[in-house]
This record gives structure tokens, C-alpha cells and sequence, in this order.
């Protein structure tokens, strides 16, 4: 779109406008059953075999309320500082779309079981509080694919068609109050928190908030007004599924309303698409105002009133806030606050935390994690989880370094051959014959032949310039395929030139 | 007094992606707001001391474990459906949503 090149620049935009930002989080709970239903959540299984009367809305079923999701949503809300309901109902959320069968979804309304909360979030240093409007408890749709359109979408499609296994997953959406932190830092800030509330849930082990799974998904608010004045227009830019794309999604609605207003425009009121590839949002349907939903109370549900001694029972199984289990964790790795921070934000804390818990020394787990994995999982596209090397795989690289049985340089392919599916880190060293050479009698040929192929070098060694003695180990490794032990070679050398 | 008007019907319509000819309009504005006047005939008999209540059953908390029951089978479930394609429920167009 040629908008593009009329945009300013985010420093442009913020000279003249504030923006106010809002962030309305889902998070699928990863409960063993849906929300209403005793229907399996298990992900991947073949379409429309997880379903039910109750999730397919046939005439005469009635939704029961799953236990550990309330407990969840309890909890959720008690970990980001929120009261908890004394009483509270489900609501029906009516529309015309074909992703429920029931053709409403059961949520909760103007009674969420969680409100009023905060949580802190910390860039360059500097913490900001995030107030939380509420956390409620709903379900999740069913999947639309559309068929016979253009890239899938609904736009041009001649038919859509509906997997109901998705329909019915509890969801919790986490709803902040407007966040007015300064411009500058505003975008960053967006994506602090929802890193932060990744963690929290993580920790809170309600689910695994994969981004990139829809696990956790993010729709972001924002808008522009000058300084002082009343709120703008808000828009919502939908489905902003990673971490990158929160922060870079708001940077791209406060460049394009500020162009917007700036050029006499005014902003409408819309839901907008997020396109990775582009960096850009483009306008999606106006939004329906939410007296178009006609939600009254769930009459198939009872009212959910937690017990005080419940609510105190389910706080004191909170775990430890996740600033401080960083802090405490950052000390036992011996990071600097720079490396913390880039094991955070590559998403590989648990993973770093578990093969260190495995045996592996903290410098080595973050090494592979940060290094050839991140490096693999990006280049597809995929998250640390998925790149093809496990905790357990990743340790025993580590402990056939600490054993001496591999120097950095094997390591490194031995890892390269477990990431490109090749099997497990002794089946690689195995099927590559990656071992080290450490024992002296083939070690000692290779230092032998390369002393005879440069005298000159072992001339000056022996006339004691160590420095010289890397030319040798260069020719060594080098006839030795890279599997040479470094340390060992240079003894042999000066033990021969000396 | 009319407690629907022809103009909520027209927008009742937009949402649900009918198109209504105007006199559809009016003779569903007509239809709709005596049904509404039967609903609302229970209002009448609501005295200021009866609270307002969405259910009928003095209970709270009725839960459920979390435990996996038996699903439909899927053939059972799109053989229930008017269409099905590739293991799913195939619908309609669906009208309206980029635009």
C-alpha cells in the first residue's frame, strides 16, 4: 500500500501525539477437558472428534462448569493483585458467526470473577504499573478454514468450514485499564507485559502460554490524543500472536494514526488485521458495539461464589512472583543483568532453569539455547520447544564437553546433527564420528607430522615464542577434521620443543 | 408505545446479514414488538419487593472434575450436519466480515 510512504516516523509521531495503549489477552487453559464439558483438549487430534451434545449446542444439553478452570481463573486473578468476585454469573454473548454452534459464547460480562488488580513490569531499568481491569472466564470457538479465496481468507471465499474441537476450551482474557506510560517508551512497555504475564501464567502453571500454538494470543488497543486531552478513538488490532509483533503492531497504529489525524483524518472505530510479513495493519470490520450482543444472564449456569476459604486456600498456592524467582535465579547463574535479560526475552527462561536443574552449568545451558538453537528455530520459524533438541539432549552435549569427550567446535555439530533430526546427541556423535582425538599416540602423529611439515615454526618455540605454538594446533586441527583436543596438542607440542 | 422500533429491526438485520425489503421491516418491526408486549406483560405483575433474578434454582457452584469423558465420533457428529467436507461442518459464505 502506498499509505506506507506517507507514514512519519514513531519519533515524528510522538512529538505531537500521546498514545494510550489497552491489551486484551486470551489465554487457553491447558485444564484436561473443555470449559462446560468432560470433552478432551488434547491439540492435534483429527478434526470434529472432540466434541460433544454440549459443545455443539444440541437442543437439550446442559454446560457444567469445570472446576480446575475456575480454580484457574482464581488463581490468575489472585497473582495479578485482583479481587476476587463474591458472586459472580456466566453471560451469552450472541452473534451471527458460524465459530460457535450454539450461535452465542458463554462468557462473563459486567460480573467477571477477577478485577481491580496491577501488575509491575520493568524496561531499561525503569518499572511501570500495569492496572488490570479484570480477568473473566469464557471459551474458546471452533476453526474456520475458508475455501476457495485468495490466501484463505474469508474475503472472495465460497464456503467455510468448522473444526468444533477448539469449541468450548476454557479461555481466561486478562483486560488492562488504559496504559499511559511515556511515548517513547510505550511500545516496549506493551511487550513487557505481555512477557511478563507469559511468565506469570507459566509459573502459575495454568498453562503453557505458547504464543505461537494460540495458547496465549493478544489483541492490542490503541490511541493517539494531544497532551492533555480526552482519549482518542481507540482501534483493536487483532491476533498479535508473539512477543516482537506486540511491540512492533503498536508502533505501526501510533505511526498510521498520527498520520491519520495529522493529514484532518479522523480514526474509526474498527478492529484491524496484523500482517507479520508487512509489519502493517490494514482495516478489518467495524466494530459492533457491545449492546449488539444482546448479553443477558446464562440461565443453564448457576451462579460461581467462591468461598472465602477457598479464594485464601488457592492464594496460598501461588508461586513465587516471577521478578523475584528471576532475581533469585540470576544470582544462582551468575548472569549479568544483559544476559537475564536476553534469556527472558528469547523465551527460554523454563528451558534454561530445567537443563540446569539436569546437570548442565548455567553459561553452557544459555550458550546453546541463545546460540545454534535460537538460531535454528528462527530460521523456521518455530519456538525454542519446537526446534527439534531437547532439555535432556542439550544437558548431554554439556556433560560429553565436561567429560572431555568433545570440544566446543564437535559440540557444536554434534548439536547441529540433533537440531536436523539426525537423533539424539550420542547417536549423532556415533553416526558422524565426532570424537575427540586426546589420546597421545594418534594424537602425537598429528604433532609429529605437523612439527616435520613447519620447522621454521617449531624453530622459533623452541627458541620460546609460545605465541607460534597456534600455528601448530591450526595444522593439527586441520588434519584432524576440527576433532583434535586443543589443550592436549599444545602439551604434546611443548613437550616435544622444550 | 411500541417497544421495538422499525429502525432496531433494520439494524437487528445488518447484524445478521439479512437483507429485509421495507416492508418486511415493518411487518417484522409489528411482529417483534407484540411479542415483546407478551414478554412484557410479567413486568406488570412485579412488585418493587420481588429483586430481579436470572435463575430459578437457589444454587451456587455446581461443578464438574476434570475428567475426560467419551466424545461423539466424528463420523456420528458431520453425519448429523446438512453438509460436511474434509472431516468438518462446510456452511455458507460468510457475509460481511472484511468490509
Amino acid at each position: 500500500m502506498t499509505v506506507t510512504t506517507a507514514l512519519p516516523s514513531f519519533d515524528e509521531a510522538i512529538a505531537t501525539y500521546e498514545p494510550v495503549m489497552g491489551m486484551e489477552v486470551h489465554v487457553e487453559l491447558g485444564t484436561a477437558t473443555k470449559m462446560f464439558c468432560g470433552c478432551s483438549t488434547a491439540f492435534g487430534a483429527e478434526p470434529n472428534s472432540q466434541t460433544c451434545p454440549t459443545c455443539l449446542g444440541l437442543p437439550g444439553s446442559l454446560p457444567v462448569v469445570n472446576k480446575i478452570a475456575v480454580e484457574s481463573a482464581i488463581r490468575i486473578g489472585l497473582a495479578l493483585n485482583c479481587s476476587i468476585a463474591e458472586w459472580c454469573r456466566f453471560a451469552r454473548k450472541n452473534y451471527f458467526y458460524p465459530d460457535m454452534p450454539k450461535n452465542f459464547q458463554t462468557s462473563q460480562y459486567d460480573e467477571p470473577i477477577a478485577f481491580d488488580g496491577y501488575m509491575d513490569v520493568t524496561v531499561d531499568g525503569v518499572e511501570y504499573r500495569i492496572g488490570i481491569e479484570r480477568a473473566h472466564m469464557e471459551e474458546d470457538t471452533g476453526k474456520s478454514l475458508h475455501v476457495g479465496g485468495a490466501t484463505g481468507r474469508i474475503h472472495g471465499a465460497s464456503h467455510s468450514l468448522l473444526d468444533y474441537n477448539r469449541s468450548g476450551i476454557p479461555l481466561i482474557e486478562i483486560v488492562t485499564k488504559p496504559i499511559e506510560v511515556p511515548a517513547e517508551v510505550a511500545p516496549a512497555v506493551a511487550r513487557a507485559y505481555v512477557t511478563e504475564l507469559r511468565e506469570l501464567i507459566r509459573a502459575l502453571g495454568v498453562s503453557e502460554a505458547r504464543m505461537e500454538l494460540g495458547q496465549m494470543r493478544c489483541d492490542a488497543n490503541v490511541s493517539l490524543r494531544l497532551p492533555d486531552a480526552p482519549f482518542g478513538t481507540r482501534t483493536e488490532t487483532k491476533n498479535v500472536n508473539s512477543l516482537r509483533s506486540v511491540e512492533r503492531a503498536v508502533t505501526y497504529e501510533i505511526r498510521r494514526q498520527a498520520a491519520v489525524i495529522s493529514s484532518g483524518g479522523t480514526i474509526v472505530q474498527e478492529t484491524r488485521h496484523w500482517h507479520e510479513d508487512t509489519g502493517e495493519t490494514t482495516s478489518g470490520r467495524v466494530k459492533e458495539e457491545a449492546e449488539d450482543y444482546r448479553y443477558f444472564p446464562e440461565p443453564d449456569l448457576v451462579p460461581i461464589a467462591p468461598a472465602r476459604e477457598w479464594v485464601d486456600e488457592l492464594r496460598a498456592t501461588l508461586p513465587e512472583p516471577p521478578a523475584v524467582r528471576r532475581a533469585r535465579l540470576q544470582e544462582a547463574w551468575g548472569f549479568t543483568d544483559l544476559e537475564m535479560r536476553d534469556v527472558v526475552n528469547a523465551g527460554a527462561l523454563s528451558l534454561v532453569f530445567d537443563t540446569v536443574a539436569e546437570g548442565a552449568s548455567a553459561g553452557g545451558a544459555k550458550k546453546w539455547w541463545l546460540g545454534e538453537v535460537a538460531r535454528v528455530a528462527n530460521e523456521r520459524g518455530v519456538s525454542l520447544e519446537d526446534a527439534g533438541i531437547s532439555v535432556a539432549d542439550v544437558t548431554r552435549v554439556e556433560a560429553l564437553i565436561a567429560e572431555g569427550s568433545l570440544n566446543d567446535k564437535l559440540a557444536r555439530q554434534v548439536v547441529e546433527g540433533v537440531l536436523a533430526g539426525e537423533g539424539t546427541p550420542d547417536e549423532v556423535v556415533a553416526a558422524r564420528g565426532l570424537v575427540l582425538v586426546n589420546d597421545d599416540a594418534a594424537l602425537g602423529a598429528a604433532v609429529d607430522d605437523a612439527i616435520a611439515a613447519q620447522p621454521d615454526v617449531a624453530e622459533k618455540i623452541r627458541g620460546g615464542n609460545l605465541g607460534a605454538v597456534g600455528a601448530l594446533i591450526g595444522a593439527i586441527m586441520k588434519a584432524t577434521k576440527g576433532q583434535a583436543d586443543a589443550k592436549r596438542a599444545r602439551a604434546l607440542i611443548l613437550e616435544r620443543l622444550q | 408505545m411500541p417497544s421495538i422500533s422499525r429502525e432496531e429491526v433494520a439494524h437487528l438485520a445488518r447484524l445478521a446479514r439479512l437483507d429485509l425489503a421495507p416492508d418486511e421491516l415493518d411487518h417484522l418491526a409489528g411482529q417483534l414488538d407484540q411479542i415483546l408486549g407478551a414478554v412484557a406483560q410479567v413486568t406488570e405483575v412485579a412488585a418493587d419487593d420481588i429483586p430481579p433474578t436470572s435463575h430459578a434454582l437457589p444454587l451456587t457452584n455446581v461443578f464438574r472434575e476434570d475428567e475426560p469423558k467419551v466424545c461423539l465420533p466424528a463420523e456420528a457428529v458431520l453425519g448429523a450436519a446438512p453438509a460436511a467436507e474434509d472431516g468438518r461442518f462446510r456452511v455458507p459464505q460468510i457475509l460481511g466480515e472484511e468490509g
